[in-house]
């Protein structure tokens, strides 16, 4: 079928091996702060994947990302406390005598975390993708608020609003960037698969799906499973970056964040996710100064808490009235088009050329 | 003939609209049958019943003798029935050939994990479908375009790609919204001597919606005429030009469309 397809193989084999050789020096030179904000946009870009498979390629409207990424944090922070942190810190109730003494690796932690969050996007899923657009967006909102206040009133395992501290810290970019490329070609190769398909004509037009065969509920709840199974990854991802998590952390306002990167790389475009993944990070930390207290021509102005979301509000704004398809719209970064810059013809648009 | 499609005291009403009151039809293999009726007579309900999009308020829908009355469309489309819609729908983000393989994915005798491992058994039966795929649309002269955005085609080529479409699912029985709404004579004329080759190569049995009376009576052999949701009349296409009733609520009607 394509000429180039060893070219590209090669081509994306030592992407994939220079970005890992780059993390390992970048680990070894770049200070904290700098590999901290890198590890965020790692769990940001994971975050935004998993809900561009649901949202951009599936076609479903679901707000209940901050829920599945709750599940996700609470099952690895558990999982890999210290025995003795634990004692120390669930004061309020003791912690479930079948929790206090497990104290497992991280990757295994990662991992459960999204199982977990997967088993609840499975369960949240069969009732809720009976419904469409905003009634869909409503119910798993609601869902999404469930799952928080669940979290904040089982306090044997939770530790309820107090929180979980002392979660073991990680700041290998090694574990956060190396989860978000397995995220991104895990998604790419599904996309791209038969099942993927199935979600574009679930997306483009259902009834014309269902006409083809192809069963709507199980391919929704399907991909709405996978997509909670990846939102948990970064849970798990974003309790071990930050160590102290609380249910505050998981409000509706961090689901509408992903959703914000979502839009602005491109609903239907994973590439775009990641690329706007990133750049949302870094904007977020460059643009701090904004909230705090500044003088600006002689007038003096005092900080202003939450800014920088109302800076990304007013964004998204422009990007949905202006610029609907984001920075990529539902393209893909491909070779092809790298090729062709070098002056490589390949063979999709030499296909074309014929039959114009 | 086996009988391949029956329908028994078959009624579909929306809130206190009766869209199609018990109606009785009967196709057998191999046949090209036609229904006509003005606008808003109930046809397209008729397909939305029979494939599954709505569940009929009253009777049943018997298909190679299956009672597949309240089977989800997706059920039915693989128990044999494939359809295509009045109003084109595409899947707009898709080449041609991709709209055509979506019909191969029920096929598809792999799991997800193996599809996202790159194992060969999903790489071969993938490459299989692609190449039947690309067979497909040689038969129906759009493999020059197979790789074209399916909504850049222009109109009359979106029809027979939806025929396409609905050829990949591999049916017994077609059902055809309109296929020739929006076109010239003469382009309605080439579009029944597809239907005709179609249904010769593919072994299927049509059953069509036409508006105009003209377009199938060349190609049908029995025609439905439906009124009001009511069954005016059944027969040959001699015996719906000459009869009555028909005459008088269908004949006028489209007179005074031409
Ligand atoms: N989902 C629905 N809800 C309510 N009423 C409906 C629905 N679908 C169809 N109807 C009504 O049922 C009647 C029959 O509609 P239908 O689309 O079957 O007509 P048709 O014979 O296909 O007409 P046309 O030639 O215009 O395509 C119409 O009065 C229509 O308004
Ligand atoms: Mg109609």
């Amino acid at each position: 079928m394509d000429k180039h397809a060893k070219l590209k193989f090669i081509l994306t084999l030592l992407v994939v091996l220079v970005s890992f050789g780059a993390l390992y020096i970048a680990q070894g030179t770049m200070n904290s702060f700098y590999i901290r904000v890198l590890n965020l946009a790692a769990i940001y870009a994971i975050l935004a994947l998993s809900l561009n498979l649901i949202l951009g390629f599936t076609g479903m409207f679901s707000l209940g990302h901050a829920g599945f990424m709750c599940i996700g944090s609470y099952v690895a922070g558990i999982l890999t406390m210290s025995p003795a942190s634990k004692e120390i810190i669930y004061f309020m109730e003791p912690i479930h005598p079948l929790l206090a003494n497990v104290q497992w690796p991280i990757l295994p932690a990662i991992l459960l975390g999204g199982i977990i969050a997967a088993l609840f996007g499975f369960m949240i899923g069969f009732p809720a993708l009976r419904l469409r657009d905003d009634y869909l967006a409503i119910a798993t909102l609601g869902f999404a608020e469930i799952i928080r206040i669940v979290v904040t009133n089982v306090i044997p395992i939770t530790n309820g609003a107090l929180g979980l501290k002392n979660i073991p810290s990680v700041d290998s970019l090694l574990v956060y960037w190396g989860c978000a490329i397995v995220t991104l070609i895990v998604l790419m190769r599904i996309i791209n698969s038969s099942w993927g398909y199935a979600f574009k004509a679930i997306r483009d037009n259902e009834i014309a799906a269902q006409a083809m065969g192809i069963n709507i509920f199980k391919h929704k709840l399907l991909s709405f499973t996978i997509g909670a199974f990846f939102a948990g990854i970064a849970g798990a991802l974003m309790a071990f970056l930050i160590t102290s998590i609380d249910p505050t952390m998981y409000r509706f306002t961090f689901t509408f964040q992903i959703l914000l990167i979502v839009v602005l790389g491109g609903m239907g475009s994973l590439s775009g996710s990641v690329i706007a993944a990133v750049i949302f990070s870094i904007l977020m930390e460059v643009l701090r100064f904004v909230e705090q207290p500044m003088n600006l021509l002689g007038l003096e102005i005092s900080g202003i808490p939450g800014m920088r979301m109302v800076i990304f509000s007013l964004g998204l704004l422009l990007i949905i009235l202006f610029y609907r398809r984001g920075l990529m719209g539902t393209n893909e970064f491909n070779w092809n088009w790298v090729l062709n810059r070098l002056g490589i013809k390949t063979s999709h648009q030499g296909k074309r050329g014929e039959a114009n | 003939m086996a009988e391949l499609l029956r329908t028994e005291h078959l009624s579909m009403e929306f809130g206190g609209l009766r869209a199609v009151s018990d109606l009785a039809i009967t196709i057998s293999e191999g046949e090209i049958i036609g229904l006509i009726g003005p606008n808003g007579a109930g046809k397209t309900t008729v397909f939305n019943v029979i494939t599954g999009v709505y569940r009929p308020t009253t009777g049943k829908v018997v298909f190679a003798g299956d009672d597949i009355t309240g089977w989800r469309p997706d059920q039915i489309t693989e128990r044999g029935i494939a359809r295509t819609f009045q109003n084109i729908r595409l899947f707009e983000t898709m080449s041609v050939l991709e709209n055509v393989m979506i019909a191969k994915h029920v096929r598809l005798k792999a799991t997800l994990s193996e599809a996202i491992l790159g194992l060969p058994r999903y790489g071969k039966a993938r490459q299989q479908h692609y190449q039947e795929c690309l067979e497909l649309l040689e038969k129906v002269q759009l493999d020059d375009v197979a790789f074209e955005q399916a909504t850049s085609l222009p109109y009359g080529k979106q029809r027979r790609l939806e025929i396409a479409r609905a050829l990949a699912t591999e049916p017994q029985l077609l059902l055809l919204d309109e296929p020739a709404a929006g076109m010239n004579p003469q382009e309605s004329l080439e579009l029944m001597e597809f239907v005709k080759r179609i249904r010769q190569e593919f072994d299927l049995t049509v059953f069509m919606i036409e508006h105009h009376m003209e377009v199938v009576m060349g190609v049908c052999q029995r025609i439905y005429v439906l009124d009001y949701g009511v069954t005016l009349a059944e027969g040959n296409p001699e015996e719906i030009q000459n009869n009555e009733k028909v005459i008088e609520a269908y004949l006028g009607a489209v007179d005074i469309d031409a």
